[in-house]
């Protein structure tokens, strides 16, 4: 046998196994089909194994390659052939194609990074960048720099966790609105996402660590007129156009003037509305530039602050915040996209 | 804060509704939290006309149709002798409670009528005494519409929360001023607070003054600035007028007595604290001092008190008397049998106020408005007028007045310059505007030059000391929502995205693109002093610590589902991580990503009912994924560790950032072997950027991406050749090591290399397993020949004998 023919014999056979699993009669066990092939294709298998020896050796490579080319298309016909006999079985005749797709585990963002993406989106649209900041702060940038009197009573509005004398977790994001005004000239947009904590028991509307979101704004020029109209601007995005807001006034020790922007929940004719507090906002005090090392009869700005934790509840009708911690994976299912 | 709508229009008359009112005072005062009518019980009568009526004969009865507007006419007997066709009455249905729960209307006979429901007085409805006859209500109103819509019955609560600077808004004449301010009237001064009694000069002194047998004298000056008391006497203690007890009832307090009440009349009204003693049980001193540790006073709640050194008290000369500013004591008690009285009004400073209400941990409604500040120029008035209320209430004279020390005054003038005002607003105000606003709160406006004001807060502001501050004042008097809303142009910033956002953004998506589900946990767990951050004041003593690591939380909250029956638990979390800091305060915080798989590897479905579990590959394909997604572009390398739990070490351009473990979880049989992945995506940087008032501005350098492009490879224009080699592998030797034997041996021929196959058993001798690889060799420019190929072969597997003793598979 030389090459030529040997090709030859590798291809007829691997013909004559697609025949004869073709025409086999619908329904023919499996264990049946292999034997019928054995029986035609066993014997010219061994012959051309036999045959590869006595080749010439500068031929043996090529018949070789088809020995293998040969081997692999005798098992994919058994094979095929066996996927066809299962696809047969599973419905009687034609295939049901009702039944349901094949499935891999599908992923879900967190409902409160969800309202963080979102917000972050549109804010970005509006010239805003992320910054961030450590959790672990000094009690500088978490009070003294934010124009926090010392020993006044609005520092109990944020019961702190302490690591030691000076050193708390931050009880707001803001402590990064300094960082970045320190890092960054002017004009600054920043978008503040992060974790901060309050010495708050951990019960249905309380959690002693949350997501907070926060917004910084310095330029020359800035006013209200711009945080109003910035803010507004957001709602409409994020709530829809029909959505009611409005600004009533409000204390931080870091804005002045400081106010609280109300979104209309319920019906928007006036009767059955309500009105729900969705962030805090104001012009940054100028102690918090002057921190900061900025001339703040030049610079001006305005900042917001709000908590994704209380939209992602509202917006999902979760009633208990602790939910969104405990990562009961029925739960975060969910979310899934 | 309760505000009463009758209280504070007793201050100012405004006439505007109590619904109106609470929204005017929301949008420009402090958020209104709830509105509430006191006469609830009159919200299911509706206005009723009378269209037929007629006598019952023999009787005072009259027999009525009464239109409700319900499209049914009601039958109504009743009794009242001013019932008249076309009258609107107070009508109660069928069903109705009446005032006070006396009785509920019900269907009834009444000489042989039918009567279903009620037309009713002033009395029946606790309208008044009035029971003459019905209330004729002067309303054209339909019938149908609630009574208290045309007769606003009874008083109203506004719940304001009033913001911690502005302890002026503690007390109803605080709001009506406001609400003056907003609706253009000018505050008045209440009847009950006209005509009080003269009360007599006062005698003043810097630290000490004596007048009628009483010395009042000032040792902690610093404490007490100024220390005013009046004597009242011959008054008798007995129970409130009903106005009085009335106007304390509508924000919440309880009447006590008239003395008492007239304190808490000035409270609630002024915001002004004040304190009674009975002077039959006091000494003739009193003294304001530190209090000495360890001396003791039992105060009106009846607990008996240690003082801690230093706290502000009132004493006689022996003991202490009263917590200064936040409890009286209940030795010094006024009670029915007190006949003197001496009264006490006086600044002391909020901050010792505060540790001492701290230090008792009691906090009163005095204790609350000294701590955020008193009006600091109107004691020896409120003084007067709380003497003068009491001698009016329970008799008796006010026989001396003292005035001892001096409060701090008013804030200092501010200047306010209109260009900045309209530059923060982004509007411009008329300068009339301005002077009108703020003169109408009670700040005296001076104008320097056209464009200046020099402003001066009143006595009772101590929140206002820069300009912004006024700036606040107009804005929020011209009204948040009344400024334009429009956008307008901007620069854009200089700051660019945190690396660390970007970082973990895109772990987040690559993590959730694989089916991963994100979890949010709390970060406290029980750690070790020596190796964890400890919160000095914790919530839970059983978890004090900061995590070091986001596994142990991911473990946590696994078992946590494995609890609840889900086997099959795919967690990730990105956050921070915590160590204590090497030679700083702050701890050393790292952002990590980390994730916890196990269970199935797939849903179920029926061409696979029973999907295997995951296992340590899908881990080490967990690994390399997210640290990928974490450092594109870099060289990302798992090598196998053979340390406790750690399978894989994972470095990224020869740095160690994390690695791939078995995760040990307390689990139920049932549960399939976890594993998980903890990367840390970066430090986050903590220390101070610059000092306090300074900057350290930079540009940065790093914004453009530093990940290398993927560089374009031509396609294959040439065929590939494809060979398997199974390969005896002793156990002990790594698969990695043969593959890279194979690598060199092969050089740039191989275009790909892959394991598929490991086998032991029969046919491989014991302590070996059969290794079988797929390589695919392509020469760019020509096909390969058999021979070259062959030789290559023949190299590869002399030199895996060669350098590892490895042979080929018979």
């Amino acid at each position: 046998m030389d090459l030529n023919e040997f090709l030859r014999r590798a291809d007829a056979l691997e013909a004559s196994a697609r025949t004869l699993v073709a025409s086999l009669q619908p329904g023919t066990r499996l264990d049946d089909a292999k034997g019928r092939l054995n029986a035609v294709a066993a014997e010219e298998v061994a012959a051309l194994r036999a045959a590869l020896r006595t080749l010439p050796p500068e031929d043996r490579p090529a018949a070789g390659q088809a020995f293998n080319r040969l081997s692999q298309a005798l098992t994919r016909v058994v094979e095929n052939y066996a996927a066809s006999l299962r696809s047969a079985n599973s419905g009687v005749g034609a295939t049901d194609l009702s039944m349901p797709a094949r499935t891999q585990w599908r992923g879900a963002r967190h409902p409160v990074t969800m309202v963080i993406d979102e917000i972050a989106g549109i804010f970005r649209e509006l010239g805003f960048t992320i910054a961030l900041g450590p959790e672990a702060e000094t009690a500088w940038y978490n009070f003294g720099a934010l124009n926090f009197p010392p020993d006044h009573p609005a520092m109990e509005l944020h019961d702190t966790l302490y690591l030691r004398d000076d050193v708390l977790l931050r009880t707001h994001t803001s402590p990064v609105q300094v960082r970045t005004l320190q890092s960054y000239r002017p004009p600054v947009r920043v978008l503040i996402p992060g974790n901060v904590y309050r010495r708050d028991f951990f019960d249905a509307t309380h959690a002693p660590a949350f997501a907070q979101l926060e917004g910084l704004a310095v330029d020359e020029g800035i006013s209200f007129v711009d945080l109003k109209a910035t803010l507004a601007e957001f709602a409409r995005r994020f709530y829809g156009g029909t959505r009611r807001v409005r600004f009533g006034p409000s204390y931080f020790p870091f804005t002045e003037p400081s106010a609280q922007m109300d979104v209309g929940v319920g019906l928007q004719d006036g009767r059955g509305l309500r009105w729900v507090e969705i962030m805090g906002c104001g012009l940054v005090h100028p102690a918090v530039l002057e921190s900061a090392g900025l001339d703040s009869e030049r610079y001006t700005g305005w900042a917001f602050g709000m908590g994704p934790a209380r939209i992602a509840m509202s917006r999902h009708d979760i009633n208990d915040i602790r939910l969104l911690y405990d990562s009961d994976v029925r739960f975060l299912e969910q979310f899934t996209s | 804060m309760i505000v009463s709508y009758d209280w504070l229009r007793a201050f100012a008359p405004v006439s505007i509704p109590a619904e109106e009112l609470g929204e005017l005072l929301g949008a420009h005062v402090a958020t209104l939290d709830g509105i509430e009518r006191t006469r609830l019980d009159l919200e299911p009568f509706v206005v009723g006309r009378v269209v037929e009526s007629e006598r019952i004969p023999d009787t005072k009865l009259s027999f009525n149709k009464v239109d409700d507007g319900t499209g049914t006419l009601h039958e109504v007997v009743c009794g009242a002798p001013n019932v008249r066709v076309g009258g609107r009455y107070p009508f109660a249905r069928v069903g109705t409670e009446m005032p006070g729960g006396a009785f509920t209307i019900q269907r009834k006979k009444i000489r042989g009528f039918t009567s279903a429901g009620m037309l009713c007085s002033a009395a029946e409805l606790g309208l008044g005494t009035d029971q003459a006859g019905i209330l004729e209500l002067e309303t054209e109103a339909l019938p149908g519409t609630p009574l208290l819509a045309v007769l606003p019955a009874g008083d109203v609560r506004l719940e304001l929360d009033v913001l911690p600077n502005r302890p002026d808004l503690f007390c109803q004449r605080g709001i009506a001023r406001e609400a003056a301010a907003l609706v253009g009237l000018k505050l008045q001064q209440p009847p009950e607070l006209s005509d009080l009694p003269e009360t007599p000069a006062a005698v003043l002194g810097d630290a000490r003054a004596t007048a009628d047998g009483l010395t009042v004298q000032i040792v902690d000056e610093e404490g007490c600035p100024r220390y005013c008391a009046a004597v009242v006497r011959g008054v008798k203690v007995g129970p409130s007028p009903e106005w009085l007890a009335e106007r304390l009832e509508s924000v919440g307090a309880r009447s006590i007595n008239n003395v008492v009440d007239a304190t808490n009349y000035c409270l609630h009204a002024l915001g002004q604290p004040m304190h009674a003693f009975d002077v039959a049980r006091l000494g003739a001193n009193i003294v304001v001092r530190a209090a000495r540790s360890g001396e003791r006073l039992t105060t009106l709640d009846g607990v008996e008190r240690v003082l801690q050194g230093g706290t502000l008290v009132i004493a006689d000369d022996l003991k202490p008397v009263a917590i200064a500013g936040v409890m009286g004591g209940r030795d010094s008690e006024v009670d029915q049998s007190t006949t003197d009285i001496i009264l006490e009004v006086a600044y002391f400073a909020p901050g010792r106020v505060r540790a001492s209400r701290l230090a008792a941990g009691l906090s009163t409604d005095a204790s609350y408005r000294f701590e955020r500040g008193v009006d600091r120029e109107a004691t020896l008035e409120m003084l007067r007028t709380g003497a003068g209320l009491v001698a009016s209430l329970g008799g008796g004279r006010v026989t001396a007045v003292l005035d001892v020390g001096t409060a701090p005054g008013a804030m200092p003038p501010v200047t306010l310059r209109a260009e900045r005002l309209n530059r923060l607003l982004g509007i411009v105000v008329p300068v009339e505007r301005v002077e009108a606003l703020l003169r109408s709160i009670g700040f005296g406006v001076t104008r320097i030059g056209e464009e200046a004001w020099l402003v001066q807060p009143p006595s009772w502001r101590h929140d206002v000391s820069r300009d912004v501050d006024l700036v606040e004042e107009v804005a929020r008097l011209v009204g948040f929502d009344s400024l334009p809303d429009e956008l307008r142009p901007f620069r854009p910033g200089t700051v660019p995205d945190h690396p660390l956002h970007v970082r973990s953004t895109r772990v987040r998506d690559a993590l959730i693109s694989q089916g991963l589900l994100e979890a949010r946990p709390l970060p406290f767990v029980a750690g070790d002093d020596r190796t964890h951050v400890r919160v000095s004041n914790p919530l839970a003593e059983d978890e004090p610590h900061l995590r070091t690591r986001i596994l142990d939380t991911l473990a946590h909250r696994a078992e946590h589902n494995l609890a609840r029956m889900q086997a099959n638990v795919r967690l990730f979390e990105i956050g921070h991580v915590f160590a204590p800091g090497k030679g700083s305060a702050l701890p050393l915080e790292r952002m990590m990503s980390a994730a916890l798989v196990m269970g199935e590897r797939r849903p179920p479905h029926f061409t696979e009912p029973r999907p295997p579990a995951v296992d340590l590959w899908d881990a080490k394909a967990l690994g390399e994924s997210m640290t990928r997604a974490a450092f594109p572009g870099a060289d990302v390398q798992l090598s196998p560790s053979g340390e406790g739990e750690l399978l894989w070490l994972i470095t990224v351009d020869g740095r160690e950032v994390g690695g791939v473990w078995r995760v040990l979880l307390d689990a139920p049989p049932w549960a399939s072997p976890a594993f998980g992945v903890e990367i840390e995506l970066g430090t986050v940087e903590s220390a101070q950027v610059a000092e306090p008032g300074a900057h350290a501005h930079r540009v940065r350098e790093d914004i453009a991406s530093t990940v290398e492009p993927v560089r374009y490879r031509a396609l294959p224009t040439t065929p590939a050749a494809v060979f398997d080699l199974a390969l005896l592998v002793p156990d002990e030797l790594p698969a990695a090591r043969v593959a890279g034997v194979v690598r060199d041996a092969m050089g740039e021929l191989l275009e790909h290399l892959s394991l598929f196959d490991e086998y032991r058993g029969q046919g491989v001798p014991a302590g070996m397993r059969s290794l079988a690889w797929r390589l695919t060799l392509r020469h760019p420019e020509r096909t390969l020949r058999d021979k070259e190929i062959e030789g290559r072969r023949g190299k590869l597997l002399r030199a895996l004998e060669v350098e590892l003793g490895v042979k080929p598979r018979a």
